[in-house]
C-alpha cells in the first residue's frame, strides 16, 4: 500500500509540476487577450478585457481590479503585461508568475471614461458567479448601484445558475435596473423592472425611479405610481423606526423611573440619591462578571441573570439602611429630604469612586444579547429589544406584587391613610422601611439592564435622575400606569422631535414642555384624586 | 444712605453682619493695594479674588434665603439666574476685547470668528454699552423668573414640584448654552477678558475695586431683604411659607407676594453673577448645572435658613472649607464631607449655625420672658406639614 500511495503522489506532483510550468508554453487566447494591453491602443484595450472578464481564468478578477486602479503596466516592446500589487510586488499578468521588477519602458495601461465603465461591468460580472454567497450579494448590489448595460449578459447568466434566495432576490434586482434604463428593452420588460424596483421600495430604489429619464409614457406612469407608493411605504417605516426608537428610550427612562414612581408617587419622598442606587446595580453586575471572568467563564452568558437578584438585594438593603438611619427622621419634610438625599448620593458617588476608581469600567453584553435583526426596513438590536421586554416584567411583577401580596396591600393601606392603617395593625415604619427597599431594589435591577447601553461609571445615575423625576411627575405621582404612559410618551415624544429639531434642542423642548405641562395639570397625567389638601 | 426706617428693623446679629463686610470691604483692598507686598498684614492678590468670589456667592445665598427662608419657595434652579447674570457681563466683557482678540475682529468674538458667523446675532446687540449690559444682568434673570414664577405660581405648583421643574429649567439652559449655535461660545463659554470701563481686569486695583464693589453690593442686597421681610409683606411672605392655604383663604393673593420675591431674589442673583464674573475670569455653561444649585442652598442650610446673616455666613463656611479641603491631601474626601454635611445639617442642625445660636442666646438671656408663637416663627421652625394621603 505505501508504495502504490507514494507512487501515485508522485505523480500527482509531477502534474502539478507540469500544470504550473508547461501551460504558459501554449498560448491560448486568455494569453492573446492579455498581450493586448500592451498595444496602448484603446478598441484593442477592450477588446482585451471582454475575453479576460469572459475567460474564467482565475487571474482575470486580479488583471481587471488591477487596470482599474492603475496598476496594469504594459511594456511596449517585450508585449509583456504585469500586475503590481499593492505591496509592491509583481506577478506577469499572463501566467501569474511572480517577477522581480516590472522593466523600466513598461507604463500603466491607459484607459478613457467609456473603457472605465467597461472595467467596473466587468469587474461587476467577475465577482457575481464568486463561490461565496456574500462576495455575489455585493457584486448584485453594486451592479444594482451602477446599472450598467453592458452587466446585463453576465446578471442573466449569474441569475440563471444562482440558488441563494437572497442573491437571486439581488440580482432580479439588479437586472430591472439595467433594463430600466436599456434603452432598446421593451416596454414590457420596462414594466416588469419598475415593478421589481416597487417591491424593492428602499430609498435607492426611489433614487433610480425618479432619476430614469425619458420613457414610453405606460412606464412612466407606472413609474410615477410607483414612486408614490415607496415614498408611502418610506414614510411609514420611518415613522415606525421612530416609533421604535421611541419605545426603547421610553423603556429606559421606566425602567429608571419606577423604583422612583415607588418611594417618590407612593411614599412621597424625595430620594435624590434614586440614580445612585441604580449606579449600584450597575456596578454590581461589573462585581459579578468579575467573578465570573476570573474563576466560571463558562458561567459568563448568565452573569445578568444572577446578577439580577443580586442588584436587588444590594440596593434593597442599602436602601433599608439609609430610610432606618436617615429617612424616617424626615418624614414630612420633603424640602430636607431632597437635601439630604443629595447628600448622600455625593456620598455614595464618591465611595464607588475610591472603590472602583473615577473611569468608566466594562461590563459584557452575553451572547444573547449582542447582534441586530432586520425588520423590514428597520434594524432591531437585541439588546434594545430585551430591555423592552426586561422592563415590561419588571412593571408587571411590581403591579401584582402591589396587587396581590399581603405586603402590597399594606403599602397601599400606609398610602391611603397612614393613621388608619396603623390603628388597624399595620406596623407602618416597617412598611415604609420596606417599601423604600423595594424601589430602591428596582432601581438596582434598573441599573443591571442599563449596564448593557451605557458606560458604567460613578456618574451613571447622576445622567438619569432629572429624566425620572420629570417621568414620574408627568406621569402623576402615586400612580404605576401614569409612569408606564409618561415614560413612554416622553420616550417617544423625544424621537419625533429629534429628527426634527435635533438631539439637544429635542430634549430641551421636552424639558419646556413638561415645565408647561405641569402648570396645566400640576398632579400630572393621572394625577390621584382625593379630597386631601395640602398645608 | 440707609434710611431711618432700615436701621430701626436691624437687630444685633445685622449691625455685626454689616459691620464686618463693610470693615472687609474697606480694609483688605487698601491693606492690598498700600501695604508693601510680602509684608504680614498685606492681603495677597489672588486671595483678594478668591474672598471677591466667596462674597458673590454670599449674595447668592442671600437671594436664596430670601425666598426659601421666608417664603417656602425651594428654588433648585437659582445658579441659572447667577449664571445668566454671569454672561450678561460676560458678553460685555467679550465686547470690549475688540480688535485684542486672536482673530482681531473689531466686531465678533473670537468664538464667533471661529464658527465662521458673518455678523453679529441681535441679542450681541448693545453689550458695547456698560449701561446696558448692567441693566441686561437684572433684566435677564428678573424677566426669566417673572416669567416661570407667573406660570408656576399661579397655577400653584408648589414644594418639591416646584423645586423639580426650577431643576429641570436650569438643566435646559445647561444643554442650550453648551450649544455652538446658539451664541454663547458653547462649551468653552465666555472668557479671555481684557478690561472693564477702561480698566485692565488683572489689574491689582480692579481686582481690589472689584472686591470692594461685591462688599457693596452684599451689604445692599442684606438690606433689601431685611427691609422686605421686615416690612408687613415680609409677614404675609412668612405666613404664605406657614400655611399657604390658610393665606390665600385670608384673602391675600399668594401668587403676586410669591412672584414679587421670586423676582427680586432671581435679580439679586444676576448681580452675583455679574460680579463673579470678571473676578473669575470665565463664565461657562457648567455654572448652569443642577448640582451648583443645589450647593447653594446647603450653604443657607448650614449657614441658617431664614436668617439672611447665616445664608451669607454659610456660603463664606462652606466655600472656605471647599478651598481648603480640595487644595490639600484631602482633596479626594472632600465630596464625602459635602456630603455628609448635607446630611447631618438637615439631621441635627435643622437651623444652621447662625439659627441654633440664635435660639441659644434668646433661650439664655430671656429665660423669663415667655418665647411666644411669633418668635418661632422668626426662626424658621415650620409645622410638620403632612403629604397629601
Amino acid at each position: 500500500m505505501p508504495a502504490h500511495l507514494s507512487a501515485r503522489l508522485c505523480s500527482l506532483a509531477l502534474a502539478l509540476f507540469l500544470i504550473a510550468f508547461a501551460l504558459p508554453a501554449f498560448a491560448g487566447p486568455f494569453e492573446d487577450a492579455v498581450a493586448k494591453f500592451a498595444n496602448d491602443d484603446f478598441s484593442d484595450t477592450e477588446e482585451a478585457i471582454g475575453v479576460v472578464a469572459g475567460s474564467g481564468n482565475k487571474l482575470a478578477f486580479p488583471i481587471i481590479s488591477a487596470l482599474q486602479d492603475g496598476r496594469l503596466m504594459a511594456d511596449p516592446d517585450s508585449k509583456k503585461v504585469y500586475v503590481t500589487g499593492a505591496d509592491g510586488k509583481s506577478i506577469d499578468a499572463a501566467t501569474g508568475e511572480a517577477v522581480a521588477s516590472v522593466p523600466d519602458s513598461a507604463s500603466a495601461v491607459r484607459l478613457n471614461n467609456r473603457l472605465r465603465r467597461s472595467v467596473d461591468a466587468a469587474l461587476g460580472s467577475l465577482t457575481l458567479q464568486s463561490p461565496d454567497v456574500g462576495t455575489r450579494l455585493q457584486a448584485a448590489q453594486s451592479v444594482f448601484k451602477s446599472h450598467e448595460e453592458t452587466a446585463l449578459e453576465a446578471v442573466e447568466a449569474a441569475l440563471a445558475k444562482e440558488s441563494n434566495r437572497s442573491v437571486k432576490a439581488a440580482l432580479g434586482e439588479a437586472r430591472a435596473a439595467i433594463l430600466l434604463f436599456k434603452s432598446d428593452a421593451t416596454e414590457v420588460e420596462k414594466l416588469e423592472a419598475v415593478a421589481t424596483l416597487k417591491a424593492r421600495g428602499d430609498q435607492e430604489a426611489l433614487a433610480l425611479l425618479t432619476g430614469m429619464g425619458d420613457q414610453p409614457a405606460s412606464v412612466t406612469k407606472a413609474a410615477a405610481s410607483a414612486i408614490g407608493s415607496i415614498q408611502n411605504s418610506l414614510a411609514v417605516w420611518s415613522m415606525v423606526q421612530n416609533a421604535w426608537y421611541g419605545l426603547s428610550l421610553g423603556s429606559v427612562l421606566l425602567l429608571a423611573a419606577i423604583g422612583l414612581a415607588i418611594t417618590f408617587g407612593v411614599m412621597g419622598v424625595i430620594n435624590m440619591a434614586h440614580g445612585e442606587m441604580v449606579m449600584l446595580g450597575a456596578y454590581t453586575t461589573f462585581v459579578v462578571q468579575e467573578v465570573i471572568r476570573s474563576r466560571y467563564p463558562g458561567l459568563f452568558d448568565y452573569s445578568l441573570l444572577i446578577a439580577v437578584p443580586l442588584a436587588f438585594l444590594v440596593a434593597g438593603a442599602i436602601g433599608v439602611l439609609i430610610e432606618r438611619s436617615i429617612i424616617r427622621f424626615l418624614y414630612g419634610r420633603p424640602l430636607e429630604t431632597l437635601l439630604a438625599t443629595w447628600g448622600l448620593s455625593l456620598v455614595l458617588q464618591q465611595a464607588v469612586r475610591t472603590m472602583f476608581g473615577p473611569t468608566n469600567r466594562e461590563v459584557g453584553n452575553p451572547s444573547w444579547m449582542s447582534g441586530a435583526f432586520e425588520l423590514g426596513q428597520i434594524t432591531i438590536t437585541y439588546n434594545r429589544l430585551w430591555i423592552l421586554l426586561f422592563t415590561l416584567a419588571v412593571f408587571a411583577i411590581l403591579l401584582a406584587m402591589l396587587r396581590y401580596t399581603a405586603l402590597g396591600l399594606e403599602m397601599r393601606a400606609v398610602t391611603q391613610n397612614r393613621r388608619m392603617a396603623a390603628s388597624m395593625g399595620i406596623a407602618t415604619s416597617r412598611v415604609d422601611a420596606l417599601t423604600f427597599g423595594l424601589g430602591s431594589g428596582i432601581a438596582g435591577i434598573a441599573g443591571v439592564a442599563l449596564s448593557q447601553i451605557d458606560n458604567v461609571s460613578p456618574n451613571l445615575g447622576q445622567s438619569y435622575i432629572i429624566d425620572s423625576f420629570m417621568v414620574v411627575v408627568f406621569g402623576g405621582v402615586g400612580n404605576l400606569w401614569g409612569t408606564l404612559v409618561g415614560a413612554f410618551t416622553l420616550g417617544i415624544a423625544n424621537k419625533f422631535l429629534e429628527p426634527v429639531a435635533g438631539a439637544v434642542l429635542g430634549k430641551i423642548a421636552i424639558l419646556v414642555l413638561i415645565i408647561l405641562f405641569i402648570q396645566k395639570r400640576p398632579r400630572g397625567l393621572f394625577a390621584l384624586k382625593g379630597r386631601a389638601v395640602e398645608a | 444712605m440707609t434710611p431711618h426706617m432700615l436701621t430701626r428693623s436691624l437687630d444685633r446679629s445685622a449691625t455685626i453682619f454689616l459691620a464686618v463686610v463693610a470693615a472687609c470691604g474697606i480694609l483688605i483692598p487698601l491693606s492690598n493695594l498700600l501695604l508693601p507686598v510680602g509684608s504680614f498684614l498685606q492681603v495677597p492678590t489672588y486671595l483678594v479674588a478668591l474672598w471677591g468670589k466667596y462674597v458673590c456667592y454670599a449674595i447668592l445665598a442671600l437671594a436664596i434665603d430670601l425666598i426659601w427662608g421666608y417664603c417656602g419657595i425651594l428654588s433648585l434652579g437659582h445658579g441659572a439666574f447667577f449664571a445668566l447674570g454671569g454672561y450678561a457681563m460676560g458678553m460685555y466683557l467679550m465686547r470690549q476685547i475688540g480688535t485684542r482678540g486672536v482673530y482681531g475682529n473689531p466686531i465678533l468674538p473670537d468664538f464667533m470668528v471661529f464658527l465662521n458667523w458673518q455678523k453679529l446675532p441681535w441679542y450681541w446687540y448693545g453689550f458695547d454699552m456698560f449701561w446696558f449690559a448692567a441693566l441686561m444682568v437684572l433684566v435677564v434673570p428678573g424677566l426669566l423668573a417673572f416669567c416661570f414664577g407667573w406660570l408656576a405660581f399661579r397655577s400653584r405648583v408648589t414644594g418639591v414640584y416646584l423645586s423639580i421643574i426650577t431643576q429641570a429649567m436650569t438643566y435646559a439652559l445647561l444643554l442650550a448654552f453648551f450649544r455652538n449655535d446658539f451664541g454663547f461660545g458653547g462649551n468653552n463659554g465666555l472668557t479671555d477678558f481684557k478690561d472693564i470701563l477702561g480698566f485692565n481686569v488683572q489689574a491689582e486695583g480692579t481686582r481690589a475695586a472689584l472686591f470692594a464693589l461685591s462688599c457693596l453690593a452684599l451689604i445692599i442686597g442684606f438690606l433689601i431683604c431685611r427691609a422686605i421681610v421686615s416690612s408687613k409683606l415680609g409677614k404675609v411672605l412668612i405666613a404664605v411659607r406657614d400655611a399657604e392655604s390658610r393665606t390665600r383663604f385670608l384673602g391675600y393673593r399668594v401668587e403676586s407676594y410669591k412672584l414679587f420675591v421670586f423676582t427680586v431674589s432671581a435679580c439679586m442673583a444676576g448681580v452675583a453673577g455679574a460680579l463673579y464674573v470678571p473676578q473669575v475670569g470665565i463664565i461657562n455653561p457648567s455654572e448652569f448645572a443642577p448640582g451648583n444649585s443645589i450647593e447653594a442652598v446647603i450653604w443657607v442650610a448650614v449657614g441658617g435658613r431664614g436668617t439672611l446673616v447665616g445664608a451669607a455666613l454659610g456660603a463664606v463656611v462652606v466655600n472656605y472649607a471647599k478651598t481648603f479641603f480640595t487644595s490639600g491631601v484631602l482633596a479626594p474626601y472632600w465630596l464625602f464631607m459635602l456630603g455628609a454635611l448635607f446630611i447631618l445639617v438637615t439631621l441635627l442642625l435643622p437651623k444652621g449655625i447662625v439659627g441654633t445660636f440664635n435660639a441659644w442666646w434668646d433661650s439664655s438671656k430671656e429665660k423669663r420672658t415667655a418665647t411666644s408663637v411669633s418668635a418661632a416663627a422668626e426662626d424658621g421652625v415650620t409645622e410638620p406639614k403632612m403629604m397629601a394621603e
